[in-house]
């Protein structure tokens, strides 16, 4: 019970808190009312979400056709939007399993939130293929469901299909293993509740969780064994979503080192938008304690280490584009065909932002900063979002024969529908950090003896964590046994 | 009547808590029930709880997965309907079957990750509507209750516990 940690290591939960700080600092965003600054984000939010929502219904209701796609840039922006999104999700679900099952401590703080941007990000993911559908009533001819057309079943050997099943697995597992990890959280807030209203939407949210010995035990180990799930099926899931385009014949796309190239892709903006948002969230939520400076720099390190890994990939791809010698390869999204081309400034915005503007981080000054980390973070999620666009348009601009190279033009519709998603990421994101426990409470109280500044000093004086027994009508003996 | 009367003993730390489990424990006393706010490492030991099962059942309910898989899969594609889809072997599951990788490792994650959860929900006995069973609110803030059953020894039970730490003890009447 020691829970020895090396005083070198910096505190995870700063000031003297106790259990009950905790429980009071967690809890006062969901107690108090919101601020102005809150509404006015959300207000802004739901402006562009009520007009990408617009911009759906005209799609639906006019057809593909009111958006760029023209006879060989069949999509574009979409499954651009649909990556870009899924490899956001990616973070969360890093966060939450795989450090878990390196027994990061300093997961717990952020991990709540993390996986609350992947749920989020997911849905804005999943909008895309259903909209690209046209018909989106019939979407359910992705699942395999007996028929009347003959009963014709899906198709087992697309990656198109492997992505449904991947997708929704992921977006299943993720969404259970959150709230699972919310239970004891609600429960904290319904046992607090002082408004009667409150307390029955947080009694029903918190499916009676009671905190039993025994439900800690299945808890943890439940925990345990979805982080062992987690691990693989988040590997998979971007792993996947690059056979679509790997599994083609198209130079550019035809890239055995895709899935390793897009995992890393997908971590790297992962932990970008959990920086982008947790910069803002720690500030107004006042959280600054438990999101501490060492936290944005440990997710600085991960993005250094992830976006090394896609410059290499990058590297890779322009060098045997430019290896081969064939001349359909100098129209890959990675070669000098496209970096002089009409497209030039999609590439450079790929280079600028997604490998250049990171190596920032390799100063510890910057690293350490929030504000330089939150504008370095803006810069990935813009630059790797050009990186799906130039794997998808550039590519697809340049077929092999010249009667078939054509632009793409977006169409506002194009645009409204990637602003609406935004809008409608950033409103789910904004109602969470007013309702739930944005920090998963009874986690950080488990690590409080062990990383607490306040602990950790007391330990460093030879103090030790458990406190006297003080015995009523008795002299104490402190520290008995 | 007498079997009915527990007492709750409260702690506000959970070092002391085990300790109190364990001495209590050392006096061959039944522990009903101990409520905390977060899981304390080691005191289903100290309490005597069996070790949980449920990572056993994950993996079973993978095998299921794992199975439904290969059989979807040999149905759909193979038996029922088969397809040349780009020349892919369409007359054996197992010559077809690199095709199926990805669509078996994600029903076998689904099947352990769903059914798991679901065990542990109704093992645990937790689902939406179902009330609170934990005696105090502060148990999931910052304090810790072991409840003991009372049989005629409230006296001594009270004496063991106040030496052990509880900041609180309280005899109730069950139901």
């Amino acid at each position: 019970m020691s829970h020895y940690e090396a005083p070198i290591r910096e505190p995870l939960v700063l000031g003297d808190k106790s259990y009950h700080d905790i429980t009071e600092d967690i809890a006062k965003p969901i107690e108090g009312t919101a601020n102005k600054n809150w509404h006015i984000a959300f207000y802004i939010s739901l402006a562009a979400m009520l007009w990408g929502f617009g911009c759906i219904f005209y799609t639906v209701g006019t057809g593909i056709g009111v958006w760029g796609l023209n006879k060989n840039i069949g999509w574009a922006w979409d499954i651009t939007n649909f990556v870009w999104w899924v490899g956001i999700g990616h973070a969360g679900t890093l966060i939450s399993a795989v450090l878990l099952l390196f027994r990061q401590k300093w997961r717990m703080a952020i991990n709540r939130s993390a996986e609350a941007m992947t749920i989020f990000a997911v849905f804005q993911a999943g909008l895309f293929p259903i909209i690209h559908m046209g018909r989106p009533w019939n979407g359910y001819w992705v699942l395999p469901l007996p028929n009347q057309f003959g009963s014709l079943w899906v198709n087992f050997n697309s990656p198109l299909l492997w992505d449904v099943f991947a997708i929704s697995t992921y977006l299943s597992v993720s969404l259970v293993f959150w709230w699972t990890g919310l239970l004891p959280d609600f429960a904290m807030i319904r046992d607090r509740a002082v408004k009667p209203f409150q307390k029955k939407i947080y009694a029903l949210l918190s499916f009676g969780w009671s905190g039993r010995a025994k439900d800690w035990q299945r808890f943890e180990e439940v925990s345990l064994v979805l982080a062992g799930l987690a691990t693989p099926l988040v590997l998979s899931v971007h792993t996947i979503v690059s056979m679509d385009f790997a599994t083609s014949i198209n130079p550019g796309w035809h890239s055995t080192i895709f899935p390793p190239y897009f995992v890393a892709g997908a971590i790297f903006s992962g932990f970008a938008m959990v920086q982008t948002l947790l910069g803002i969230m720690r500030k107004v939520t006042n959280l600054e304690d438990y999101i501490t400076r060492m936290h944005i720099e440990y997710m600085n390190i991960v993005i250094i280490l992830t976006g090394g890994i896609v410059a290499v990939a990058y590297a890779t791809e322009f060098f045997i584009a430019w290896y081969t010698g064939s001349p359909y390869e100098n129209y890959t999204y990675l070669s000098v065909g496209a970096a002089t081309g009409p497209y030039a400034w999609a590439f450079w915005s790929l280079i600028i932002f997604n490998i250049i503007t990171p190596q920032l981080l390799w100063f510890k000054k910057i690293r350490r900063s929030f504000i330089w980390t939150f504008i370095i973070s803006i810069a990935i999620n813009i630059g790797m979002w050009f990186e799906r666009f130039d794997i998808i348009a550039i590519v697809l601009s340049k077929g092999h024969l010249p009667s078939t190279w054509w632009r793409f033009e977006p169409t506002f519709v194009d645009v409204g529908i990637f602003v609406g998603t935004i809008g409608f990421f950033f409103v789910l994101f904004l109602l969470y950090a007013r309702t739930f426990p944005v920090i998963a409470q009874a986690e950080v109280k488990t690590i409080l003896k062990s990383s607490g500044e306040f602990y950790k000093k007391r330990r460093n004086q030879g103090i030790p964590t458990k406190p006297a027994i003080n015995v009523a009508g008795e002299s104490d003996k402190s520290n008995k046994e | 009547m007498e079997s009915s009367k527990v007492i709750h003993a409260f702690y506000n730390d959970d070092e002391v808590l085990v300790d109190a489990v364990k001495a209590v424990k050392a006096e061959h006393l039944h522990i009903e029930e101990v409520f905390c706010p977060f899981p304390v490492h080691g005191l289903d030991k100290a309490m005597g709880l069996a070790p949980t099962r449920l990572a056993i059942t994950a993996f079973l309910y993978g095998v299921t997965g794992l199975s439904f898989a290969i059989w979807m899969t040999n149905y759909m594609m193979i038996q029922d309907w088969p397809q040349d889809i780009g020349g892919k072997p369409n007359f054996s599951w197992f010559t077809n079957m690199p095709a199926f990788v990805p669509i078996m490792f994600e029903l076998t994650v689904f099947f352990a990750a769903h059914l798991m959860v679901i065990t542990f929900y109704m093992r645990s006995r937790l689902w939406p509507f179902k009330g609170a069973e934990n005696p105090d609110p502060r148990t999931t803030d910052d304090h810790f209750l072991m409840e003991i059953p009372v049989h005629n020894n409230e006296a001594e039970i009270t004496a063991l516990l106040s030496k052990t730490g509880a900041v609180e003890i309280n005899v109730v009447d069950k139901h």
